[in-house]
């Protein structure tokens, strides 16, 4: 028999999730028109000859945001991803439980500075102490900072993962730790350093507060100088062009903003792929 | 047995020393990242004291060169480096970012978790994700050009209405950049990091727990009230305060939209605000012209601060989230 009470319960559970659905609801509904905003209006100022001029260039361009963005993000990759993954082997195959526990709640304690944090830090340290000035290197330096946890702990992750009947195999047939490591067992870890790595670029791209203090901003090419003279890159162009009154320099900010995020969406959908195809393949 | 070459011993013991090196560079960083911002915060800390976080005055000072001496320390004449105002604007814009974030969060991953299976539930959760992937900078440029308007004349208006109960919802609702879109854009930040980590904290509630509930009589609902979310209470508190550590630390997206107060405090949801963080990005032109230098160590100072803040609210994150992965362990079903 159906009691009041019962149906009063009945219609909080569908309330509830009425507000639950209507939640889900509002985050799709920020994504796209975020994502749709960004898009629609990058896509109706993005010219292709943008690619090829610089800012200051008629007609004004982002090849030098361009080239300097690719620049930075190549510098800091060159250094975070040989630390990062060499780390990551480390924590995962030669550190006891004590430390790898350490390392790993270290590097998660690096990943929460705020990255405006880590930019002054390049400043006092390498523009100002060290003499730098504002350069690609020191841009390059902030940065790897921010691309290093990801790139650590992904890779922990993904060797962890290896069973460990494969290294005993490995060990049995009388190699060393360094053979087996280097023969045997990244292979299975392979693609999850590789996402590592990836979306530590994505981030990189998209990252801007490290680099006001430390690789400036300059209107012209990079001479790809690692250092006394600096690079400008994407977001920054986004930031400042968006402030300006006119409408050009409105559209050079839509454009890079259009840009960067295709980048950026290019490689987490890449890297979901990638994920995908290793849990299907179990 | 084959014997192992003095070669291949040798590649084995520098490839040991060489990955131990790379492991404690994350150590390395972040000890000379603490101690680089105290060395240059301490002319900042003799100059201004206790008023650095009590004072609402920021002023380089005169920078055309006349010099001041005070507490032993060298610096611009008039100079005073109040932070005040950009504490409590850091403070004021991640709640209100916390206050949005959390019901759309958890609400949303219950849908995520309970509701949705096979590739519905693979497609939303990778959407919720690549949004936690957009640039902080897109994010702030969708807050400038859609999220402030909006603000300004759909949301604020609507908002004002209350403020007869609420004092801090009157008006004027002004141009849009402030307190408000500030908070809803870190929310929007915030939101899919609080989502990802309570959806996998859903989604080892143990199915039996929830199937008792069933059994009892409880309606779904009901299982999620008294039984789920019971269940990953402090994970879930951990996912929150790690997102409240990332609004805290957010520069460029609160940069764009906050209207870049200085010197006064926040007087309703709309006024202009500044944080912490979007001030050191902002003020670096008055730093670099302060001939006397002590605007960047002030800089510093305001630096230490967010970065004893941030760290104070991951650490503790970071011991709510594994107390529940530990606590799983002993009762796996």
């Amino acid at each position: 028999m159906k009691t009041t009470h019962s149906q009063w319960r009945k219609w909080r559970a569908n309330m509830g999730w009425a507000v639950a659905w209507s939640a889900t609801a509002l985050v799709l509904f920020g994504l796209v028109n975020l994502v749709g905003t960004i898009v629609g209006r990058g896509a109706t100022s993005f010219r292709w000859n943008m690619l090829t001029h610089v800012i200051q260039g008629t007609p004004a361009g982002l090849q030098n945001a361009i080239l300097g963005t690719l620049e930075l993000v190549f510098l800091s990759t060159v250094m975070a991803a040989p630390l990062g993954i060499l780390g990551g082997v480390y924590t995962s195959e030669f550190a006891s439980a004590r430390v790898a526990k350490t390392i790993r709640f270290l590097t998660e304690v690096l990943s929460g500075v705020p990255s405006i944090v880590v930019g002054y830090f390049g400043y006092l340290l390498m523009v100002l102490a060290w003499g730098w000035k504002f350069s690609a290197l020191a841009g390059g330096f902030a940065l790897t900072v921010i691309m290093l946890p990801y790139i650590l702990r992904n890779t922990e992750a993904s060797l962890q993962q290896v069973p460990l009947s494969l290294r005993e195999a490995a060990w049995g047939l009388g190699m060393t730790r360094f053979q087996a490591i280097s023969r045997v067992i990244w292979r299975p870890a392979a693609s999850g350093m590789a996402t590592g790595v990836l979306m530590a670029i994505a981030i990189g791209m998209g990252e801007t507060a490290p680099l006001l203090y430390t690789a400036g901003w300059s209107s012209v090419n990079p001479n790809f100088q690692l250092i006394h003279s600096q690079v400008g890159y994407l977001t920054y162009v986004v930031w400042t062009y968006i402030e300006q009154p006119y409408e050009s320099a409105h559209q050079l900010a839509y454009s890079a903003a259009f840009l960067l995020l295709l980048v950026v969406l290019f490689i987490n959908v890449v890297v979901r792929a990638f994920l995908t195809r290793r849990s299907l393949r179990g | 047995m084959r014997k192992v070459s003095s070669g291949t011993k040798t590649a084995d013991t520098v490839f040991h020393v060489a990955t131990g090196i790379a492991a404690s560079s994350p150590v390395v960083l972040l000890l000379a990242i603490a101690a680089v911002v105290v060395v240059q915060s301490i002319p900042s800390i003799r100059l201004m004291g206790w008023h650095f976080i009590t004072g609402i005055e920021w002023n380089v000072g005169d920078t055309y060169g006349a010099l001041m001496h005070k507490n032993g320390v060298t610096a611009a004449a008039g100079a005073s480096f109040g932070a005040l105002p950009f504490i409590v604007g850091t403070l004021a814009s991640s709640v209100i970012a916390l206050l949005i974030a959390i019901p759309v969060a958890l609400f949303t991953a219950l849908i995520l978790a309970y509701r949705l299976r096979g590739w519905v539930q693979w497609i939303l959760s990778i959407l919720v994700e690549l949004l936690a992937g957009i640039p902080s900078v897109v994010i702030g440029l969708w807050g400038m050009v859609v999220l402030a308007p909006f603000v300004a004349h759909g949301l604020g208006p609507a908002l004002t209405h209350v403020g007869v109960v609420i004092p801090y919802l009157r008006g004027p609702v002004g141009t849009g950049m402030g307190l408000l879109t500030s908070g809803i854009v870190l929310a929007v930040m915030v939101v899919p990091i609080i989502t990802a980590t309570t959806r996998d904290l859903l989604q080892q509630v143990p199915v039996l727990y929830r199937e008792g509930g069933i059994g009892l009589g409880m309606t779904t609902w009901e299982v999620v009230r008294y039984i789920a979310v019971p269940y990953i209470r402090e994970g879930f508190i951990g996912a929150v305060a790690l997102g409240w550590g990332r609004a805290m630390g957010e520069t460029m997206a609160v940069l764009m939209v906050s209207g870049n107060a200085i010197n006064f405090l926040p007087h309703n949801l709309y006024s202009p605000i500044s944080s912490m963080a979007a001030v050191i990005a902002s003020q670096l032109d008055s730093a670099m012209s302060d001939g006397s230098g002590m605007a960047v160590h002030a800089l510093s100072e305001l630096a230490l601060v967010l970065l004893v803040l941030t760290l104070f609210t991951n650490l503790l994150a970071r011991l709510l989230v594994s107390r529940v992965h530990h606590r799983r362990r002993g009762v796996r079903a």
